[in-house]
């Protein structure tokens, strides 16, 4: 069902764990199967110098939170928020149909992130355009 | 690589009696049954054979086991037969919020179909309370369909007490005892039971088998209409190796009855215990006695189910989620929602269900697996964090 490269990342997940004073944080939860994303990202002049991830998921939850992390550490902010979805699962070199929404998870995440930094800074940048981190993680439990 | 297979509940392997009994019927004994000619009396026979056994094994008659497809042949026979049967003395029928989707996918048929379901709740072991079961019943309620022995979280049923409310109201009682098969004790007449279904595949015996017991006392009308087999209550051609397979697995099953479940009730003990000492915030979901002896369900909070099961199954152990994650629409068990569960404990839920051919170091070897697996996510969990302070 799952490629070696996913559960490669998904036993030994990269960028896994706390961060101490990030700058930027993002928590998302997916309307999908009520699993939960952290991120926490260090930015120095507009680049990604360092991100970690916390990840309560199923295992293409993890696995891609560790190459979507793998993926914009180093770039720019600009580059981090053109990462789709489809990128992370091209980098995991595919996962199942029913488990691409797990991917989803990674890319929400960086952009709420982005979003919680830019608020925060007072920034504009050209791919926050139109995203709204809308769903409160929590909201859908209830049900 | 070590394999351990921990997920009896969902099916089991075929015992090697059980295949050794059913291959002449593939070889050399393959007359249709209706045959009059030699093969086709020996065929005959041993579906006769098989029956007693299984009657044996429930304290039944063996005119009162017919033979289905499958457990959830027998659960839609049995509640749609007794629907439809009683359609002239009421439309209301009464069962769990927690049965098997055999049973309730066929209650949400018959909802749309005119009839009127009313669906119990249970405590938070998964237990139904006996007064709700009597206020629920009225002048219209023409049966009452409630699981011997819960498929996810073990839990097993006053079955002989609801069938003393449901004998004072004179409604039809029936029951899906597949799980309950060859891991309690069943007695048909002192838990007063009308219908109970089974399944041969969960009690080391082929899959595609099961039956229906119908009390002689009560008449249903036919749900596969066909030939003559089956004492006419049941058409098509008996699948006759499997019908055998079924027969030794229920005769195995019945000698090694109170064994099997010493056994089991001795491994599950060790395996709740020991996960309780080694790991916290653990919880064990169900009723702390009476479960199935081969049933753990458990809440590892904050590690997700699916991680864990795929860890598990890259160490070569299969178990099951609690929760069943589909492939577009997440839904949490409705098991578990029903005892009340909060999602994210429900999300972090695993059942491990024990059998014959389990040992005490693959348990180990599964309780060590588990131990790192929760260590390692637990550390990057938000849940762990956020819970954590
Ligand atoms: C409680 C219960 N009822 C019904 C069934 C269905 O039986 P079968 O697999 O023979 O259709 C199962 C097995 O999955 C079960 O656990
Ligand atoms: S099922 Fe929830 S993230 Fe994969």
């Amino acid at each position: 069902m799952f490629n070696d490269k996913v559960i490669d990342h998904f036993m030994n997940p990269h960028n896994a764990g706390d961060m101490e004073n990030p700058d930027a944080e993002g928590t998302i939860g997916s309307p999908v199967c009520g699993d939960i994303m952290q991120i926490f990202l260090k930015i120095e002049d507009n680049i990604i110098k360092d991100v970690k991830f916390k990840t309560f998921g199923c295992g293409s939850a993890i696995a891609s939170s560790s190459v979507a992390t793998d993926m914009i550490k180093g770039k720019s902010i600009e580059d981090a928020l053109k990462i789709t979805n489809k990128d992370v699962v091209d980098e995991l070199g595919g996962l199942p149909s029913q488990k691409v929404h797990c991917s989803v998870l990674s890319e929400q995440a960086i952009k709420t992130a982005i979003y919680n930094y830019a608020k925060k800074h007072n920034l504009e940048f050209e791919g926050l355009k139109g995203f709204n981190p809308d769903y409160d993680p929590h909201e859908h439990h209830d049900e | 690589m070590k394999e351990v297979y921990l997920d009896y509940s969902a099916t089991t392997p075929v015992k090697k009696e059980v295949l050794d009994a059913m291959l002449p019927f593939f070889i050399n004994s393959y007359g249709n049954p209706s045959s009059l000619y030699k093969k086709g009396r020996e065929a005959k026979a041993a579906i006769s054979d098989a029956r007693k056994k299984i009657a044996d094994l429930i304290g039944a008659s063996e005119r009162e086991i017919i033979f289905t497809s499958s457990g959830t042949e027998a659960d839609n026979w049995a509640v749609k037969g007794a629907a439809y049967g009683n359609s002239h003395k009421g439309n209301h029928i009464i069962t769990t919020k927690i049965e098997h989707h055999a049973l309730l996918h066929t209650c949400e048929f018959l909802a749309d179909n005119g009839f009127e379901i009313t669906y119990l709740d249970v405590d938070q072991y998964g237990m139904i309370n006996l007064e709700d079961l009597k206020n629920a019943i009225k002048e219209n309620t023409i049966l009452v369909s409630i699981m011997l022995v819960n498929n996810e979280i073990g839990t097993i049923q006053p079955i002989k007490e609801i069938g003393k409310i449901t004998r004072n109201h004179g409604i039809l009682f029936h029951t899906d005892a597949v799980q309950a098969l060859g891991n309690i004790e069943i007695n048909v007449d002192d838990m007063n039971i009308d219908l109970l279904s089974i399944s041969s595949h969960k009690i080391y015996g082929p899959k595609g088998i099961g039956a229906l017991y119908i009390n002689k006392k009560i008449k249903i009308p036919n749900f596969i209409h066909g030939g003559a087999q089956e004492y006419q209550k049941r058409a098509g051609t008996e699948n006759v190796p499997g019908i055998v397979g079924f027969g030794k697995a229920a005769e195995l099953a019945k000698e090694n009855l109170a064994e099997h479940i010493e056994k089991l009730t001795h491994l599950r003990n060790y395996f709740v215990d020991t996960i309780l000492e080694k790991i916290e915030e653990v919880t064990l979901n169900g009723h702390p006695q009476k479960r199935h002896p081969g049933n753990i369900n458990m809440t590892f909070s904050y590690v997700e189910g699916e991680t864990m099961l795929l860890y598990l199954d890259v160490q070569g152990i299969s178990a099951s989620s609690g929760s069943a994650c589909s492939s577009s629409s997440f839904q949490a068990s409705h098991v578990l929602k029903a005892i009340g569960i909060p999602l994210e404990n429900a999300l972090s839920s695993v059942r491990f269900t024990i059998g014959d051919f389990t040992t005490k170091e693959d348990l180990d070897y599964v309780i060590d697996t588990i131990v790192t697996i929760v260590n390692k996510y637990r550390k990057i969990s938000p849940f762990y964090k956020e819970k954590k302070g």
